[in-house]
């Protein structure tokens, strides 16, 4: 019998590795396919730097103009606490830390645990609000398909496992803890093969936006 | 043997008088979690029933269960349950062996049938049953005969409980816990390497009580002492809410209490009494001696990654993992690069040049 | 002869896949915020008109070419190939719904650059034989007679014979070794030539040496338009030669948007190589010598106006500040809509829309965008510096029966010319008539 500690013990154990190594897999393999189509050179004279404009942007599209701003308010105001919280309790949670500093072999500040939890539950407010919205939404609901809702579930549910985890919902804390372990692995798998990679491409997509608007000295 | 004399009886045989007997009522209540209401049915039933009739064997095991039940001091409960049951036959405690020991044994078990109670200390070898047996019989097989007129079986120990540290990887001896091999008795198991005194003591006073096991988790413990776990009843808690750690075994955090998570600290998934009812006599428990919690208590706990190791670590070695996925996808990625270069520069090498006539369909 | 295939289209969209398109379909998370910046959503509320999903061929393509899971998926019937019907389907949403204004860029919060995906996106469908019929015989006309409107050599030189006659001065054409060549719109030929009578008004005042070219005046490019690279290759090779057989220094792109895009910056990268000479949009050019003090003014439009920027020359062209600094010398009423520059929404024209038919209804009715911002200024005159926003915008007026002139930013300027730099006007022509 399979009992929850032996749970826990497996998805710490070899799940993770399994997860690690399909996500570390993906991501490299997504992002060398995207890289090696290359791009034709732009033989147009130069009005401004393709570095400045690329770098720029990289930023920029994180602020939004005040007509944007009104127009898709529920979007960015919601998009926002969402990614700002994952993002908090990805990477401020101690325990999480901990994880990263045995990748990583160095960490840095962690927030109490109270906070934590407090930005778990709006983080997860915001994402059930989005939910709504994308239901909702005339232009949302007609552009989702599947995968945003496969995309949606995987990422709710690791803030959704945690939260009750740490509040021994439903199992027994070493149950709940496996469980949310499990459901990060499953984002992980996730992860490379689907729109969850916009973590890193967005980056790049900014970039090329902002070299080639750069280039022609406009600021995007 | 004498006849049973109940636990009243034998209370006020050795000088205690009513009302030290009532108060030993008042802690079997509170041990057990139970309301002060019950106090006048705990006393009734102890002042009736005959001393239960106890079958101890020990298996493959260090004796440690034992010492930790034997070394309380007195006058406490677990010293006063011990004093009254009828300890029939302890492999370890008892003066006969051999032949003898055998004989009490089976004599004991010839007394009580079906209604001893069986305690087992320490895991049973069935992979090579000759690493541990006794009088030539292997553990399994006294197990079973001893199981088959017991009323119950109290699995004392991790070992017992869920095979313990016999049990951890490669396993020789092929280690299993009593309830791998007993499917058809009432089980209470009261994991702990070893487990906290008062819990064993409270099951065997419950059992005497009320004539029934107490209520028991689905890993059939007792829920009264293992219903929390060890982390949300441990004192140093708010310093985990706060965020205070101490990082190293010596540094200004571990001086000052601070929590031992990030030292690998198992008190979150532990579920055992020990941050309230404490060892030796109530003095401390491994926490609060500055070490964290092992998880001793919960199966294949010697399996369970590093002890120093945070919980939220993974077990494995991720970060090896990660640098061959890396490659391996890097390799991929160059792989299918080139191909897609080749699929690219055929549609390009292959490109009709599309002139006016080539804007519609119909051949112009 | 060939015809258009769908293979030959496909064909094409895999050749125009390259790391930016696989990097923004990578970071598309469907959020929509792209359709709030499309007035043909924002106008009709109709999902279909939202900017990625009009990308929705090219993105199959490089899912089920270029990505191995992508591949894995069409592999197992999970995802479906693209067939021709859909591209049949989508004809309306690539070309008679997306004037290629480049606003929906400017909002993607992952930073997709939509336009770039439609103008690859373009080239497969042309090649596919799915570019709007008006738009072929606009390519057609643009090879065979010069340009898609089909205005040919024997109009402009109509045209210079009118502006000479009425105005007494000289228009050059086809002078070598001069500084600037100018280029124009056809729709400046057929329906602005106030702006060929303003340049030449402008270039003598400032006493610079310019010519037109009989064999490379036409800016605006049919096939940047359509989608296909090699027409538009030729078109642009006309001015290469032209300009590099006249050895100009600088080629002025008319006040025309789509045309400075065309040849500024898909210019060299049609052809595959850096130009010889300098490319420069009209307003570039008198905002330089308006900051040399070579463009003196005088007096004011009295009028409360507003400009409208054009999105190619603006958002996708960089000349932003030029058309503020020069409407600033000749307007004392001068005031901005509330998205404007960067930030402006499209005259519903732009892209090619304005000439196919059956986009009219839909873009009058996209139309109402610019309605309500002119409304919210309440202006009494409308500047603008594009022949084809400016015929757009007319036509738009004319349709919400809204009294309001439209004027071209150049011939602004040159009515406000100060009296005395027609000194430099005999220097200036006395050059001309010696070579």
């Amino acid at each position: 019998m399979m009992t929850s500690i032996d749970f826990l013990s497996w998805v710490r154990g070899p799940v993770f590795i399994m997860a690690t190594a399909i996500f570390v897999f993906g991501i490299s393999l997504r992002l060398l396919e995207i890289v090696s189509l290359r791009r034709k050179p732009d033989y147009s004279a130069p009005r401004g730097s393709r570095m400045v404009g690329g770098m720029r942007t990289l930023f920029s599209r994180s602020m939004y103009d005040k007509s944007t701003f009104q127009r898709s308010a529920f979007t960015i105001v919601a998009g926002y606490i969402f990614h700002l919280g994952l993002f908090i309790v990805t990477f401020l949670s101690v325990p999480h830390i901990l994880l990263f500093r045995e990748l990583f072999g160095f960490d840095w500040f962690g927030l109490p645990t109270i906070l934590i939890d407090a930005v778990t539950v709006i983080t997860l407010l915001a994402m059930l609000v989005l939910l709504i919205h994308r239901l909702k939404n005339p232009v949302r609901r007609f552009l989702s398909t599947f995968e945003n809702y496969v995309v949606w579930t995987v990422t709710f549910l690791p803030l959704l496992t945690g939260y009750m985890a740490y509040h021994h919902s439903v199992f027994p804390y070493p149950l709940m803890l496996g469980l949310h372990i499990l459901s990060v692995e499953i984002l992980m798998v996730v992860f490379p093969f689907t729109q969850l990679m916009h973590t890193f491409t967005l980056f790049m997509a900014r970039w090329h936006t902002g070299a080639n608007a750069g280039h022609r000295g406009i600021q995007v | 043997m004498s006849k049973p004399q109940s636990i009243a009886e034998r209370l006020s045989n050795q000088g205690f008088n009513r009302r030290d007997f009532l108060k030993f009522c008042g802690i079997t209540a509170t041990v057990m979690g139970l309301p002060p209401a019950v106090i006048p049915q705990i006393a009734n039933a102890l002042e009736k029933t005959p001393r239960q009739s106890v079958i101890w064997l020990s298996f493959q095991e260090c004796t440690g269960c034992t010492a930790s039940l034997t070394r309380a001091h007195a006058p406490t409960l677990e010293r006063l349950i011990f004093d009254h049951i009828s300890l029939d036959i302890h492999h370890t405690l008892q003066a006969a062996s051999g032949e003898a020991a055998e004989q009490i044994r089976k004599q004991a078990m010839k007394d009580n049938q079906g209604n001893y109670l069986l305690i087992v200390e320490g895991s049973i070898p069935i992979g090579n049953p000759g690493y541990s047996t006794i009088a030539g019989m292997s553990n399994k097989d006294m197990l079973m005969e001893v199981a088959k007129d017991a009323k119950a079986i109290i699995a004392v120990g991790t070992c017992a409980a869920y095979g313990g540290i016999p049990h951890a990887y490669p396993n020789p001896t092929g280690a299993v816990s009593v309830e791998e091999l007993i499917t058809n008795k009432p089980i209470v198991n009261i994991p702990g390497c070893p487990p906290i005194p008062v819990a064993i003591a409270g099951v065997i006073a419950h059992t005497v009580t009320f004539g029934t096991l107490p209520e028991l988790d689905s890993l059939k413990r007792p829920v009264t002492f293992f219903g929390q776990n060890i982390h949300d009843r441990c004192y140093r808690r708010p310093f985990y809410d706060k965020g205070l750690f101490a990082e190293s075994f010596d540094d200004e955090g571990a001086k000052k209490g601070w929590c031992l998570y990030k030292l690998g600290c198992k008190g979150p998934v532990t579920s055992n009494t020990c941050a309230t009812e404490k060892w030796n006599a109530g003095v401390s428990f491994p926490i609060e001696s500055g070490h964290g919690c092992l998880g001793c208590s919960e199966p294949n706990f010697w399996d369970a990654g590093s002890f120093y190791k945070a919980l939220s670590v993974p077990t494995g070695d991720f970060a090896q993992t990660a640098g061959y996925a890396l490659a391996a996808g890097a390799a991929v990625g160059v792989a299918t690069g080139l191909l897609n270069k080749k699929k690219k520069g055929d549609a390009a090498k292959n490109h009709e040049t599309v002139t006016i006539n080539d804007l519609d369909r119909k051949q112009q | 002869m060939s015809a258009a295939t769908f293979e030959r289209g496909y064909k094409a969209f895999k050749e125009q896949i390259d790391a930016p398109i696989a990097a923004y379909f990578s970071s598309c998370v469907s959020c929509g915020m792209c359709a709030e910046a499309c007035l043909f959503f924002t106008e009709t509320g109709d999902p279909k008109y939202t900017p990625i999903y009009k990308l929705e061929p090219l993105r199959k393509v490089w899912e089920q070419e270029y990505t191995l899971w992508g591949r894995l998926k069409a592999l197992l019937g999970i995802s479906k190939k693209l067939t021709d019907d859909e591209l049949a389907e989508w004809q309306e949403l690539i070309y008679g719904s997306c004037t290629m204004c480049g606003r929906c860029t400017m909002v993607c919060p992952v930073g997709n650059d939509l336009v770039y995906m439609i103008r690859k996106a373009r080239e497969g469908m042309a090649a596919a034989g799915h570019a709007p019929p008006d738009i072929i015989v606009g390519t057609q006309r643009a090879i065979t007679i010069g340009s898609a409107t089909g205005v040919g050599l024997p109009t402009l030189q109509a045209q210079i014979r009118r502006i000479e006659r009425e105005t007494g001065m000289k228009i050059p054409m086809d002078v070598q070794g001069v500084e600037y060549m100018a280029l124009l719109s056809s729709m400046e030929i057929m329906s602005f030539p106030e702006y060929l009578e303003a340049l030449a008004k402008i270039m003598k005042y400032a006493g610079k040496t310019w010519t037109l070219s009989s064999e490379g005046f036409e800016a605006t490019n049919a096939g940047v338009q359509i989608g296909v690279s090699e027409i538009a290759k030729e078109l642009v090779m006309r001015i290469v030669k032209a300009a590099e057989k006249l050895q100009v220094k600088t080629v002025i792109s008319p006040e025309c948007g789509h045309a400075y895009g065309a040849i500024r910056w898909e210019g060299p990268n049609l052809i595959g190589r850096p130009f010889t000479f300098r490319v420069q949009h009209i307003l570039e050019v008198l905002d330089e010598w308006r900051e040399q003090g070579k463009l003196k003014t005088e007096g004011f439009e009295k009028a409360r106006l507003t400009f409208h920027d054009p999105c190619q020359s603006v958002r996708r062209g960089g000349v932003i500040e030029q058309p503020r600094n020069l409407l600033k010398m000749v307007a004392s009423h001068f005031v901005e809509m509330e998205d404007h520059g960067k930030m402006n929404w499209c005259c519903t024209g732009g892209g090619g829309v304005g000439a196919i038919e059956e986009a009219h209804e839909l873009r009058t009715k996209a139309f109402n965008r610019k309605k309500t911002q002119l409304d919210a200024l309440k202006v009494d005159k409308l500047v603008t510096s594009c022949a084809n926003c400016r015929l757009v915008l007319e036509d738009g007026l004319e349709a919400y029966e809204m009294e309001m002139p439209v004027m071209g930013l150049t011939e602004m300027i040159a009515e406000h010319l100060k009296e005395e730099g027609e000194m430099e006007k005999d220097k200036g022509l006395y050059r001309f008539s010696e070579n």
